[in-house]
Order: C-alpha cells, then structure tokens, then sequence
C-alpha cells in the first residue's frame, strides 16, 4: 500500500526548512530529491570501492566495473533494451542529445529535413540548428494548440521522403503535455526517419519500453528520477549506434591505438571516452530500484491525484490562469496571475518555503506562442502532498492580495 | 542630499518593519510609484541582461550630475530598482562609482545580491555605475 508518509520519510531533505518554513518541493520537473537509499550507495560508492573501471588487474576496479555494468543492465531492464550495449552512459539528456546529433553531422546533407515540436526545450532545439548549420538541412517544426498539443495533423503533413531525423519530447516540460509519440514514431518510420525521443519528464513518471515503441533513440536524465545530477541515459537501437561515428576521442573508447590509425572499441565505449561518473551510474540504477519498489502505476496514479486536485484549487482563485490544458498531463501545472510577473509570484513563494520554478523554462518558443514572458510552474512528485498544495494555493492568494 | 544620507534615510525607514512581509509590501509599494521611464527609451539597447524580469535603465546628465530613470515588467525588481534609483540619481558619476553599497544587506535584502539570483540586482547596480564611469570619462 501506497503511504505517502512513509515514503517521506526517505527523502531527508523534506523535513528542512528554507526561510524559516518547512520546505514544500514543487520544482521536481527541473530536478528531483535523492532518497537515502541511493545516498547510500553513493556514500558505499566513495567509502568501500571507488576505482576507475575497465582498465585494473586489481580488486577494487573489478568491483567497481561489476556494479557499473551491473547498472547499465539495470537501466537495459527498466527501458526494455534488447542488448545492454544499447545502454550509452551520459552526463544527461543534453549529453544525449548532442551525441546523437553530432553523429548525424556526416549523415546528413542539403536537401535533407529534421523535424522538432513547437514544446521542445532549449536543449533540443539548439543542437539541431548547429546540425543545420553544419550540413544544410533545414529544420520544421510541428505546430502547436492553445491547450499546448501539438498538431498531429500538420506533422504528417510535413513529413517526406527528405525527412531524415524526428525529435520530440516525450512530455513538455513547461506545459507537462504527453505527446502521442507512438504515433509520430510509427509514421517516420514510414518514410525512414530516425526517431530521438527525449524521456527527460517522461522517465519520472512513466517507464517507457523501447522495444514497444520501436523508437530509435531515447534519453533520459538521473537527476529528474530520484538519482544524481551529471547523469543519464542514451538508449539507441544497435543498428543505428553502429552506424553512427563517436561523438569523443579519449581512453575507454578506442581498440586499438597507433598514430596512424585507431579502431574503435565495440558498443558501448566507443561512446564512452574517458573516465566516466561511475558513482553516477550506479546511482542511477540505485534510483530505478527505488522508483520500481514503488511502482510506476502507482506513481502515476498518485501524481495524477495530486495534479487534479491542484488544478481544481488553483482555479478557484479568480484571474489565475493554467497553461497547458490538455487531457494528456503529467504532474506539471505552468500558471500565471492576470497581469502579474511569475517572477514576482515565485519570489513571494520562495520567502513562505514554496519551490517552484519561474520563467521561459527553456522554453522560450512557447512563452512567445501564449505572448507571456514566462510561468510559475509547480510540478509533484510521489512524495508531494494534498497539504503542500494547500500551502501552495494559501501562497499564490497572499501573492495576489500583495503584488495586486 | 549625498549618497549616504540617503542610505541611512532608507535604513531607517525600513528598520520599522518587522518581518519580511512588510520590508517586501514596501518594495513592492516602492516599485508602484516609481517615475517611469519614457516609452522611447524602452528599447533593447535599454535592456539590463541578467535579469529573469526585464529591467530598462535610462541615464541622462543634467548639469553636472546623473538622471536615472527606469522601469521593469515584474513590480518587485521595480521597487528594487526604485531604491537604487533613489540612492544614486542625481549624483555626481564620481560619487556613485565611489558609493559603497553595503546598505542592501542592512536593509534585509541580501539575498537579491548574489551574483547567481535570477532578477540581478549585481547586474542592475553594475550597470547604473557603468553609466557613471561613461559620463565621468566624458566630463573629463
Ligand atoms: C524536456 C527536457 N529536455 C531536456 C532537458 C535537459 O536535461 P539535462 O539538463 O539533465 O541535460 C530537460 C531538463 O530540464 C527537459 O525538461
């Protein structure tokens, strides 16, 4: 059974305070709290074992090389990859995205098309446009609803036998929407596009299966699923990680070295050069045990409950605004006061111990669609409680009644 | 008046209030009736970076000393903005390139110094002394 003030009691950081309030955490999509259970194995991590991998006769590597593999096979699990050298170690989502598009660099020419959504995040607009640069392809993007959808039909319009590449974020970051990825993978495909996904606020909520979705690379962050930051994930199918070229030169990567020529190691290292955040890794497959011992239904259930009861609070308080109302939520509400700057929202919540987050969420395109400079936006995780939303909602109103 | 009085005078005026709650309705106060900056000054080039809240910075020399005006979208950094503005407009460039501005933490506002916040009080103080380095090599 679900009990959410057990699962509390895992995450320390919760019980402190910030300008003498008891913390309330709703900024969780930017990055979520640790539980002690994966504090734990980093403290192991750097007490019993820490060694650098894959290169020492002695103990100590060995042991540490086993439970950093041990992890890629935990993260091949949870994702449903069919090899573990499917599993590419990564200091994030950004990292992810970049290797990928780097490797596209010398695969794609003029002429050739990329498509992103009008909700992605920086990270996954700026590394396509240096692509475009790089090779003359040029970039389209799928257009979005005032719910903050994006527009199913206009992307099947703009795909061709000139696309190459689809990027879409699994769920929007600034909006929290679910886009209908099964779809958008299924109809590239069609036309032989490659299909990157960024989990980066998918991965804290749902476990996606690769295999099912036949998606052709996916990346997630640690620091957004109860694991550490500098982090994360780059599931790509064999096929496509063969053909693409290494993204560093370094050790770990290479077969063979002389001044000539160099091979490349095998799958995974050869995108893996130098040492990687071994700590980091076992971490993240630390945090995937936790997360799996709740339960990704259960997860979602909860967070669901909690996002319609915030959404119903906060519209009870008049001239607020929701941004991002489609059907298909995860546990992010972006909002702003009528007339009133998010930052001035956010600031006032900081002094009563309310994280949230204000801004563009790098996600300037989209603030720019609704012609606002940015939102306050709360987003829940499973440890987050009806009685913080309540503190929330007491907040936004003394914001209001002090800023109006 | 010189740029310490007047530091003194907000100190004292906020060592009235009692808790944060008061300190930041006065800001916000504050940031209601500051004199605006004319439209036409509103441009980019106006713009301070290092803001989450846009901030515009208008500097003008009446006789031998700095005119600032100002304004901001988000009304906190405005009353921000309102105290500077009070503390160095018209005043000698030299005077307020000398200023010491240890006052901000006196008044409880420390926490908008550092050089990491998003609404940038370190960007919007060095900018305002930046005008004053400018008019001073000007008047030289
Ligand atoms: C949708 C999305 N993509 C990418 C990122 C970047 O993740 P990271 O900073 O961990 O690389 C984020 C993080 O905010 C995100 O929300």
């Amino acid at each position: 059974m679900f009990n959410v003030d057990d699962i509390r009691k895992d995450f320390p950081i919760l019980s402190r305070k910030v300008n003498g309030k008891p913390l309330v955490y709703f900024d969780n999509a930017a990055t979520s709290q640790t539980p002690q259970q994966v504090i734990d194995v980093i403290v192991d991590y750097y007490s019993n074992y820490n060694a650098n991998i894959h290169r020492g006769v002695h103990s100590l590597s060995q042991e540490a090389t086993d439970k950093y593999e041990h992890a890629r096979q935990k993260i091949q699990k949870h994702f449903n990859a069919k090899h573990a050298h499917e599993i590419i170690f990564t200091s994030g989502t950004t990292h992810g995205i970049n290797l990928v598009a780097n490797g596209f660099s010398s695969l794609l020419k003029k002429g050739d098309e990329i498509i992103v959504s009008a909700l992605e995040h920086h990270s996954n607009i700026v590394p396509w446009q240096m692509l475009c640069e790089r090779t003359g392809a040029t970039l389209k993007v799928i257009p979005m609803n005032q719910d903050g959808e994006l527009i199913i039909s206009d992307f099947d319009n703009l795909l061709s036998d000139n696309t190459k590449l689809v990027f879409v974020n699994h769920i929007s970051n600034a909006l929290g929407t679910i886009n209908p990825i099964e779809h958008i993978i299924k109809q590239a495909h069609l036309y032989g596009a490659a299909v990157l996904i960024d989990g980066a606020q998918s991965c804290p909520h749902i476990k996606p299966d690769v295999q099912a979705l036949d998606v052709d690379f996916y990346v997630a962050s640690a620091h957004k699923m109860c694991g550490p930051t500098g982090q994360g994930m780059l599931y790509g199918k064999e096929s496509w990680l063969k053909k693409l070229p290494p993204y560093q030169g370094g050790g770990e990567m290479i077969a063979e070295v002389t001044f000539e020529k160099t091979t490349y190691a095998d799958l995974p290292h050869k995108f893996e050069a130098g040492t990687p955040n071994i700590c980091g890794g076992i971490a993240f497959g630390a945090a995937l045990d936790y997360m799996n011992s709740i339960g990704f239904d259960t997860i979602a259930q909860y967070e669901n409950e909690l996002l319609e009861y915030a959404t119903q609070e906060l519209l009870n308080i008049d001239e607020l605004t929701i941004y991002g109302t489609s059907q298909q939520k995860t546990s992010v509400i972006s909002f702003n006061l009528d007339g009133i700057h998010p930052y001035d929202v956010g600031t006032i919540l900081d002094k009563l111990g309310i994280a949230v987050r204000t801004g563009h969420h790098c996600a300037q395109p989209i603030m720019d669609f609704y012609c606002i400079p940015g939102t306050v936006r709360a987003s829940f995780a499973f440890y987050n409680t009806k009685a913080e939303i309540d503190a929330l909602v007491a907040g936004v109103k003394k914001a209001k009644m002090m800023l109006a | 008046m010189t740029i310490e009085e007047i530091q003194n005078e907000i100190i004292d005026e906020f060592s009235m209030f009692e808790d944060w709650e008061e300190r930041y309705q006065y800001m916000i106060d504050l940031g209601k009736d500051l004199p605006l900056i004319e439209e036409q000054y509103k441009t980019d080039s106006n713009i301070i970076k290092g803001c989450q809240s846009k901030v515009w910075v208008h500097a003008e020399m009446q006789d031998d000393k700095i005119e600032f005006t100002a304004d901001s979208d988000a009304i906190i950094t405005k009353g921000i903005i309102a105290i500077l503005i009070r503390v160095f407009s018209n005043q000698h460039p030299k005077d307020i390139i000398d200023a010491n501005m240890d006052f901000i933490d006196q008044i409880g506002l420390k926490e908008h110094l550092s050089p990491t916040r998003a609404n940038g009080l370190v960007s919007m103080i060095k900018q305002l002394k930046m005008y004053a380095i400018a008019y001073q090599t000007q008047l030289k």
